[in-house]
């Protein structure tokens, strides 16, 4: 045996990578359900998906604060009651709010899912939003602010993303304390009514799936006032400004001993072309920790404990970041160091070894996360509030065995210039 | 209910195989029994900053990570007070990739003066993004000091302070490594698509030329009991004033674990835990307040951390905690209350055995408590626990001399 020697391994072209289908269901008022029956375990997970993220909302922080006091009271229970009810169970629904959506989560035990169900249908259609839930939860709110605006990367996250779409638009606009200050009960019931109790909503099913899955799921939403979930988000209109100054250095405190750096530059959507080409760029870029930014600027130069590169997860237009956490004394020398990778992917053919390393480890990853029920419900959700089908999937994996260095070339030539990207340090 | 096999190599190293034919792919995961409470006084950090090194270069393999992408692999460690895991996932066909790599960082390392250098500054950069450049970030170094005096948990995992890290040596790496990391005090598993017969021969090959080494009898200062409760003021500038309250509990593998365990899920364990309900919801004395114990191996803390409403007073939040305290050391909890945090428990340890990575891990986790079928008899352990158990354990827990406490008071 010579351990000097490496085993034989299968090359990434040779796995065959399959997204595992879902079936389709439609509730009597049209709403539309995924549902993914796969699994060993008897673990299920419910997601609710409305169109009611801050896209939608006239006034700062309404579309999160009502995401947020779903759980806080309906006029049968009060929020310990439901929380409890819950908790009994064991089971755990998480809300959370984006841009254009905002959803409900239920992760439970299969067997607890018809004592759960009827409780969800309750908060879609009878919460109250108690004036004193309210005030608790603005008051916490503004503390859990005030905390967060020390720290750099806080910071630095909500100002990068208002040079790359504005202070106005629903993906660069932050919060103040004044915006808490000034939420009131009645505009937080209304956007109630209007997204969630008439809402546009779709839902993914996942998990070892309880037999009458489809039929709880018709008997307790099936005929409520919910509106088919689409991709028109054309009601509302948002035009993004992007910033003119591109380079920016924010003192955000005096002792700081680290600088959040924060590099860059808007880009497409996911049904443009180059996105998942660019997505392989980018994965050599900074995507992963055999990426040049991490061997460069972490494990040569030891400024950080670590540097990735990523495109937004946005829906109507993304941008692509490149994020670190630097030696207050290093951000400079960072900044200049990923020009340096900037420039060497511009100008260089990336060689064949690098690139076939790239192509396995990302065939693998994909084929690790497609491992478990709610991954793979996962990729679904977002090939469907996308608007895409499976063919960008398969799109993918082609993309991953089959790019050429010459075309990671090119793309690196057309985006991946430093004039385009806004630089931010923030101490 | 999980199954595995078990054997053992000459040289000494414990094999654990979890086949699961469902998934494409398999995880090997090591576990040494080494961590933080190992090292010397005036070299905290070290068991951290040695796993860094782990991925630095072996004796025959120049680059560790390559050649494991190259495989359509990942991988990750951990160092904790108690032990160090590493583990790597990649697709099932190409498993001997991950037995050729690990085997050879535990024949020898590189022992590279570069990386060495590297690391320590990449360590140095971490220790600043954690627990430096963040408000309330220092807390744990002073928590940590006040609740163990004599116990190696008296320091940080990542190092009791950054000069530790900047002057580790090669000369103390090497010593280290020596020390610790042969078969004798490791433990191997491989989970997945895997089959255990195929398991032994790669064991075999792979890590069975390994010499044994010597096993580490560890000799660790125990803690005292706690005999007056202990108190220290703190001010930072930090936005908000902000309380922590820790108690020294019971070890890992004693029953009084189990009940500390649920004990934290009814203080705190979610929305209609009791601290929030009575602190955050009905006196709004805090905007924030958690309950969690330290999970550790030996004797760990259990702890409650709450930030207060600007403009409450210290001394009158620290009543209300103590007053929801109380309540657990006088009354027995309610029938519903209890099958409430048992649910919760048994709903979070199948959600846990969910991922690979986590069967992998808890199996040599639990292998090196003692015992790897103790991850299948966990939930009865804590089904079995009664309302006059809690009650028992918390008159011992929350007696006033086991008691640390610090007011973090902002100076704004």
């Amino acid at each position: 045996m010579n351990r000097k020697i490496a085993p034989q391994i299968k090359n990434a072209v040779d796995f065959h990578l399959e997204l595992p289908p879902y079936e389709k269901y439609v509730l009597k008022n049209g709403i539309e359900v995924y549902a993914l029956n796969i699994g060993e375990l008897d673990t299920l997970m419910v997601n609710f998906v409305f169109a009611a993220g801050n896209w939608f909302e006239e006034k700062n922080l309404v579309a999160a604060t009502v995401n947020h006091l779903l759980k806080n009271g309906t006029s049968a229970k009060t929020a310990f009651q439901v929380n409890e009810h819950f908790e009994y169970y064991g089971s755990s629904l998480s809300r959370s709010c984006q841009n254009e959506t905002a959803e409900i989560a239920l992760h439970c035990l299969s067997k607890h899912a018809d004592q759960l169900l009827p409780v969800i249908a309750e908060l879609i259609t009878d919460s109250v939003f108690p004036e004193e839930e309210l005030d608790i939860f603005k008051k916490n709110s503004q503390q859990r602010l005030q905390v967060s605006l020390k720290k750099s990367d806080f910071v630095a996250g909500r100002l990068i993303d208002s040079y790359l779409f504005g202070e106005k638009h629903p993906y660069g606009k932050y919060s103040s304390l004044e915006d808490y200050a000034s939420l009131q009960q009645d505009e937080i019931k209304n956007f109630y009514q209007q997204y969630y109790r008439n809402g546009k909503c779709v839902i993914f099913v996942a998990g070892k799936l309880p037999k009458n899955i489809i039929e709880q799921l018709e008997k307790y939403f099936g005929a409520l006032a919910l509106h088919v979930w689409d991709n028109d988000f054309k009601n509302k209109q948002h035009p993004a400004i992007h910033a003119k100054q591109k380079k920016y250095n924010i003192t955000n405190d005096v002792n700081g001993v680290q600088g959040s750096v924060r590099i860059a530059r808007n880009f497409p959507n996911r049904h443009h072309p180059d996105f998942q080409k660019a997505g392989m760029l980018n994965n050599i870029f900074g995507g992963y920790f055999g990426s040049r930014l991490m061997a460069n600027v972490r494990e040569d130069k030891g400024f950080t404990y670590g540097i990735y590169s990523y495109l937004m997860n946005h829906i109507q237009e993304s941008a692509w970041i490149i994020s670190t956490e630097a030696g207050k004394d290093v951000c400079q020398a960072t900044i200049d160091e990923v020009h340096k990778e900037m420039k060497l992917l511009r100008e260089e053919p990336i060689n064949e070894e690098e690139l076939q390393t790239a192509r396995n480890f990302m065939i693998g990853s994909v084929l690790g996360d497609l491992d478990g029920p709610f991954h793979v419900a996962g990729r679904w959700k977002n090939i469907i509030l996308n608007d895409l089908d499976k063919n960008y999937f398969y799109n993918g994996i082609h993309i991953i065995k089959t790019i050429t260095a010459e075309e990671l070339r090119e793309l690196a030539n057309k985006y991946l210039r430093p004039e385009d990207f806004y630089e931010l340090v923030v101490v | 209910m999980v199954e595995f096999k078990k054997f053992q190599l000459d040289n000494g190293l414990r094999v654990i195989v979890h086949e699961d034919s469902s998934t494409p792919m398999a995880v090997l995961n090591i576990i040494y029994d080494v961590g933080a409470k190992d090292e010397n006084p005036r070299q905290t950090g070290f068991a951290h900053l040695f796993e860094h090194l782990m991925f630095g270069g072996s004796v025959n393999i120049g680059e560790f990570e390559t050649p494991l992408q190259v495989a359509g692999g990942e991988n990750n460690a951990f160092t904790t007070n108690d032990f160090t895991n590493y583990y790597m996932q990649l697709p099932a066909e190409n498993i001997e990739t991950a037995f050729w790599l690990e085997s050879d960082r535990m024949l020898s390392l590189a022992f590279s003066k570069k990386s060495l250098e590297v690391q320590r500054k990449v360590v140095c950069e971490e220790f600043k993004e954690h627990y430096i450049n963040k408000p309330y970030g220092d807390v744990w170094f002073k928590m940590r000091e006040l609740a163990y005096k004599k116990h190696p948990y008296k320091w940080m995992t990542i190092g009791k302070e950054l000069s530790h890290i900047e002057h580790a040596k090669l000369r103390d790496v090497k010593n280290f490594f020596f020390k610790h990391y042969c078969p004798m005090n490791a433990i191997l598993v491989v989970a997945g698509n895997v089959k255990t017969a195929q398991v032994k021969q790669l064991a075999e090959k792979w890590f069975g030329n390994i010499p044994a080494g010597k096993k580490y009898e560890r000799q660790l200062p125990q803690e005292p009991e706690q005999t007056q409760a202990r108190t220290l003021d703190v001010k930072a500038d930090v936005p908000l004033d902000a309380l922590y309250k820790a108690y020294h509990i019971a070890p890992r593998k004693e029953y009084g674990y189990y009940f500390a365990e649920l004990i934290t899920e009814i203080l705190g364990g979610g929305n209609s835990s009791r601290l929030f309900q009575s602190l955050v919801k009905e006196k709004r004395f805090f905007s924030h307040i958690e309950c969690y114990q330290t999970g550790s191996v030996d004797p760990g803390l259990l702890v409650i951390e709450g930030r207060l409403i600007k403009g409450v007073d210290m001394k009158e939040a620290d009543d209300a905690v103590e007053e929801e305290i109380k309540k657990m050391t006088i009354g027995e909890v309610e029938e519903k209350e209890l099958a409430k945090v048992k649910n919760k428990t048994e709903a979070a340890i199948v959600f846990e055995d969910m991922s690979l990575m986590n069967r992998a891990a808890s199996l040599a986790i639990y292998e090196l408590l003692g015992d790897a079928d103790m991850m299948n008899t966990e939930l009865e352990k804590y089904q079995s626990v009664t309302a006059e158990d809690i009650l028992a354990e918390s008159k011992k827990i929350f007696d006033k001399n086991n008691s640390n406490t610090i007011y973090y008071y902002s100076n704004n």
